[in-house]
């Protein structure tokens, strides 16, 4: 799978309060939620961010809360991955069991720039900044967690396995 | 090589022979939970999957806390999500507004979080449980449906840090300054992925409502889980909630020899009560620190600071004394019981009294639900676990993290300040 789209920067420790404030939580509809992707720290986000753009943060993305609804809400504003330098424990099972591509690599948080066109090989890990003609290379996701995300998510995982 | 009380209650829920840091284990769940935000997603999620019953109706909870009672028509229809599914699968542990409190001081008194057990729930603040010696820690929404399914679960068994605490405290000073304390000093991602051992002669010291306040802000240093081994103190409060639930327990305690990633060890008698200033938890700075910080409200409660020894000391702070012109104090004891326990010592009517507010139990402006929601440029001191930007209300509005006692002595003064300002 490629992704490709435009960089959104963020910074270090971005909580699920940024990333969906909790006065939107009653809702489960990930288009509406996705409207209202990081208005917690970047109001109208999702009116700017086009189809397949990538978030790019620094570490422990997505601490705070256990919601789900902040990987719904950055997957139903059309992001198609995130890259960070570290994730928070529970936005990162949230990601895998939902199917948002998440990758965690140090160096491509600090080489990417605000709008550098990115294309990301999800399965191999690799992540290639077009703008500066430079690759990272992602921390490989443990064969377990390959196989939630090559079944579908965690839900059809689960009914395969039943 | 030993284990910790952590790899060792793991190791309990798997079909393993042993555990090792770093593997991806398989666990059985001896109680999920869920609340109003987040089983919505998980129940709509289980009835797709079409497996019809759930694994086992007396190892959920369910529990509607955050935007209830209902605080507008969306927040309503979730709620209603809760109560048909709770009929429809018979669930046992539903608690329906006039029963229901705060889920992470609900459920131990209950006697539902005993030691020993593996307790999951989509929450973060699920971590709480580890105060009377269980694992349990806070995960999502989907992982709450394939548990619904399951019964089981998928753990990377975590590294464990050992923070050892000795000294004796002074007064106002609790649980929480203790937890502000070391998220202060590990940072907001400082125990990211691995769990949090508290030990020392301080936490052996410490009643358990200050042990709760202690294991559920594990997860504001991101920690998968926070425990406490138990010891007299948790038997003698087990002994208590398991009547309500006829539940048994296991007592684990980590070997001489487990394998620690970090051992931190903090002489804690000179600690002062403890800040955190906005917008991380981690900003924590003792209270003689923060000078001239005004507030516009005050809110004691909350699943870490909403128990009736939190309620006993707010009380004898503001008994007899007025909260300030212009600041409002809200009070949220967690659970009914609470609640009943808090009339009966006379507390609410201190509260009352003093000019405080005091709601049914919710969780209402801690997430910035509703109940107390900050104006733009208002600024609260809270007995509540994350002070993020807008967490509260408006995103410019700002919250500081405290315990009762500070937070109640700030209401009177209209600023922050320490409990022997006012008395």
């Amino acid at each position: 799978m490629i992704l490709k789209g435009k960089a959104w920067k963020f910074g270090d420790d971005i909580n699920t309060d940024e990333i969906i404030p909790a006065k939107y939580l009653v809702t489960v509809d990930a288009k509406e939620l996705g409207a209202s992707c990081m208005d917690g720290i970047t109001p109208g986000f999702s009116k700017k961010a086009a189809a397949g753009d990538i978030i790019v943060a620094g570490k422990n993305f997505g601490c705070g809360s256990s919601r789900e609804h902040a990987p719904i809400a950055v997957k139903g504003c059309g992001i198609s991955c995130v890259i960070a330098e570290s994730f928070a424990r529970i936005f990162f099972r949230n990601s895998i069991n939902i199917g948002l591509p998440i990758f965690e690599c140090a160096e491509a948080a600090n080489a990417i720039k605000e709008g550098d066109e990115v294309e990301v090989d999800a399965s191999k890990g690799l992540i290639r900044n077009l703008t500066r003609e430079q690759v990272y290379k992602a921390k490989p996701m443990p064969e377990f967690m390959q196989e939630l995300i090559a079944a579908g998510g965690l839900m059809k995982w689960v009914v395969n396995k039943k | 090589m030993g284990y910790t009380i952590t790899e060792k209650i793991l190791l309990a829920h798997t079909d393993r022979k042993s555990i090792s840091p770093g593997d991806l284990i398989d666990c059985k769940v001896d109680l999920c939970l869920g609340n109003d935000i987040t089983a919505p997603i998980a129940i709509s999620e289980f009835e797709k999957a079409g497996v019809g019953k759930v694994f086992d109706n007396k190892k959920i909870a369910l529990v509607p806390d955050h935007f209830s009672p209902a605080k507008d028509v969306k927040s309503a229809e979730q709620l209603k999500v809760l109560r048909d599914f709770a009929k429809k699968h018979k669930i046992k542990y539903y608690y329906e507004i006039g029963c229901m409190g705060i889920e992470h001081a609900l459920l131990p008194e209950e006697g539902l979080t005993m030691p020993g057990d593996l307790i999951i729930g989509a929450d973060s603040h699920t971590c709480t449980y580890g105060a009377v010696g269980a694992f349990s820690t806070g995960v999502g929404s989907t992982d709450l449906a394939a548990a619904y399914v399951r019964g089981r679960v998928w753990f990377k068994v975590p590294e464990s840090i050992k923070f050892v605490y000795s000294g004796k405290l002074n007064k106002w000073v609790g649980g929480k300054d203790l937890i502000l304390y070391t998220i202060g000093d590990i940072g907001v991602d400082g125990a990211l992925y691995r769990s949090m051992e508290f030990t020392g002669d301080a936490i052996g010291r410490l009643p358990m409502d200050d042990r709760f306040a202690m294991c559920n802000m594990a997860i504001e240093a991101g920690g998968k889980n926070g425990i406490v081994a138990p010891d007299e103190t948790t038997v003698k409060y087990v002994r208590e909630t398991s009547k309500r639930s006829g539940k048994k327990w296991k007592l684990y305690k980590s070997d001489k020899d487990a394998v620690y990633s970090q051992v931190r060890e903090y002489d804690v008698s000179k600690l002062e009560p403890m800040v955190s200033l906005p917008p991380l938890p981690s900003n924590a700075k003792p209270v003689s620190q923060v000078k001239d910080v005004k507030i516009d409200q005050s809110v004691i409660g909350s699943c870490t600071n909403g128990r009736i020894t939190d309620l006993r000391i707010a009380a004898k702070v503001l008994k007899g004394r007025k909260v300030h012109k212009d600041v409002r104090c809200i009070i949220f004891p967690a659970t009914q019981a609470i609640y009943l326990r808090a009339m009966k010592e006379g507390l609410i009517e201190t509260f009352v009294k003093s000019g405080c507010a005091v709601s049914t139990p919710t969780c209402g402006p801690c997430l910035g639900g509703h109940m107390g929601i900050l104006a733009a440029g208002e600024r609260a001191i809270a007995t509540t676990n994350r002070n993020f930007v807008g967490r509260m209300g408006h995103l410019k509005s700002e919250v500081y993290l405290s315990n009762p006692a500070v937070a109640a002595a700030s209401a009177v003064k209209g600023k922050i300040a320490h409990p022997e300002e006012v008395i």
